[in-house]
């Protein structure tokens, strides 16, 4: 593979043990998948933040990179952290978890990472531009990036991601170039979907089907950027598809041809099955929206379902630090709030400890909530759309 | 079986296979190698000291730190034999020093199956 001169200087130590520590992972990670080159990243995503994701040798991992000095080369975001960074307490997040927590990002600040603590750092000052390339872990957030803004990044694990963003570079193979960014498989869509719930559980059903290949969603008369950011997350859960198409929606689908495409057809029957497989629970003893975290008007929609209710379990809407901040100069935080729900910034319920909290199902309306709970919370689901899981909170 | 050489090593044991992909975050605890994925093939049973067979990743971008985790845990699989092996499982190896081929037919392994895998060659054998 071709190196430039300060790359070569990094794997040769010029830059420290741990830079080259980093970029011989990107380099080996080059020479197995074919990379000619290594391209510029223009901006990076961590995953691995939450100290339960992590573990203690996670800590220790990105203690030793933290102990290096060096600063990230493009704008880097992170991802969710195990817990509210602010406000932790209230939710009953133990002492020693936050701790470890609080190394966590310490040590990802050092290195020049921003805390923005959020699964959608392209709602939050990460937005990259069409065809840029970027080294971005968070599954999610991949999907969209290669997908709706048709910027270019492989499924980058998380310190696969950290040593693009302090190297400054990312191996050039796989969806960094054009010819692997075609379709490989195409679903006819037969029936009209309702929510965000509904996009969700079409992309559950589909990346169990296409894995890793590339789906062209065919029939899809509207979306908005919530409801992509759903179909994205539920296929990179249930499979790991990293790019998809869809018809006349996103970027690059007019310059692809169909034709030839095996297909599969999803309708009505079949969003259904994915409901009815992932629902384990009728009667959630806690309700959450923001799977990836909610946007900005998801915030304003729960908030109007909720002016003058009270809810009668515990309701968490999550999203991101900045968002939050907008949400309560709107007044939309006090609402929520007043009926006895709450905004949570920074985490997520699939990485913050709410077995230990004391809940024992949980009602989402993403099926990538839904499909991670069950193991990693030890949570039964209710998989429902938003405005169902509100209406049976409310008093 | 020859494949192509993930991470460098050589290790031998005891073959655990799954037929499905393996999701490492959410789907092996981190402190006991158990794979914890509902409805999993594999849910129950151990990775620790096992020549880990699957054909592919799936899921998180965390797996690497997992699969970096399991091995510092000391309940990590002695190596990994992929059909094929994605960024998120081969970083994750990289990392840990845990020895990974992939391009590998799998369909000639079972699970019990004693195998060396030579990772520098990209070899797998029965033994």
């Amino acid at each position: 593979m071709l190196l430039s001169d300060e790359q070569k200087a990094m794997l040769d130590g010029a830059y420290g043990e741990t830079v080259r520590r980093l970029m011989r992972l990107l380099a080996r990670l080059g020479e197995i998948y074919g990379a000619e080159r290594m391209l510029k990243v223009e901006s990076a995503q961590i995953s691995g933040v939450s100290y339960k994701s992590l573990g203690e040798p996670g800590l220790d991992f990105l203690r030793d990179v933290a102990a290096c000095g060096a600063r990230v080369k493009a704008i880097t975001s992170m991802n969710p952290a195990g817990m509210d960074l602010e406000d932790w307490r209230s939710h009953g997040i133990p002492e020693d978890f936050a701790n470890k927590q609080q190394q966590v990002i310490e040590a990802l600040c050092r290195l020049g990472v921003a805390p923005s603590a959020t699964c959608t750092p392209y709602f939050t000052g990460n937005l990259p531009r069409y065809s840029q390339h970027l080294a971005w872990a968070e599954s999610s957030a991949v999907a969209f990036a290669n997908s709706v803004i048709g910027a270019r990044t492989n499924r980058e694990g998380g310190p696969s991601a950290l040593a693009a963003a302090l190297c400054g570079c990312t191996p050039g193979y796989g969806l960094h170039l054009e010819e692997n960014r075609r379709p490989t498989m195409a679903v006819d869509v037969l029936t009209e979907l309702r929510s965000s719930a509904d996009f969700s559980a079409l992309g559950y059903y589909v990346g169990e089907r296409v894995k890793a290949g590339i789906p062209y969603f065919r029939g899809v008369k509207s979306a908005r950027i919530d409801e992509l950011k759903a179909l994205g997350a539920a296929m990179a859960a249930s499979g790991s598809v990293a790019l998809y198409h869809i018809h006349e929606i996103t970027p690059e689908a007019r310059l692809l041809a169909t034709a030839r495409l095996d297909s599969i057809a999803v309708g009505r029957r079949e969003i259904d099955e994915v409901y009815s497989r992932l629902n384990t629970a009728e009667r959630p003893d806690l309700v959450v929206i923001g799977c990836p975290h909610a946007s900005l008007r998801e915030i304003v929609a729960v908030a109007r379902k909720l002016q003058n209710k009270r809810v009668k379990k515990p309701l968490w809407v999550c999203t991101s630090r900045s968002l939050k901040q907008s949400a309560n100069a709107m007044g939309l935080t006090r609402i929520i709030e007043q009926a006895g729900g709450q905004l949570v910034a920074d985490t997520c319920m699939v990485v913050s400890p709410i077995e230990e909290m004391g809940f024992q199902a949980t009602g989402v309306n993403s099926a990538k909530a839904a499909h991670y709970l069950p193991s990693f919370c030890r949570q039964k689901v209710m998989f429902r759309e938003t405005d169902e899981l509100i209406k049976g909170v409310i008093e | 079986m020859k494949g192509r050489s993930i991470s460098f090593g050589i290790a031998s044991g005891r073959a655990l296979v799954s037929r499905a992909p393996i999701g490492f975050y959410g789907g092996i605890d981190l402190k006991t190698g158990m794979v914890i994925e509902r409805g999993h093939e594999l849910q129950g049973e151990t990775v620790k000291d096992k020549i880990l067979v699957f054909p592919c990743g799936k899921g998180s971008t965390v797996g690497s730190y997992v699969i970096y985790g399991l091995a510092k845990n000391g309940v990590g699989p002695r190596a990994i034999v992929n059909e094929r092996t994605e960024t998120i499982v081969a970083a994750g190896a990289i990392l840990a020093a845990i020895p990974c081929v992939d391009g590998i037919d799998l369909s000639g392994i079972e699970t019990g199956d004693m195998l060396e895998v030579d990772a520098d060659a990209g070899t797998v054998k029965h033994v």
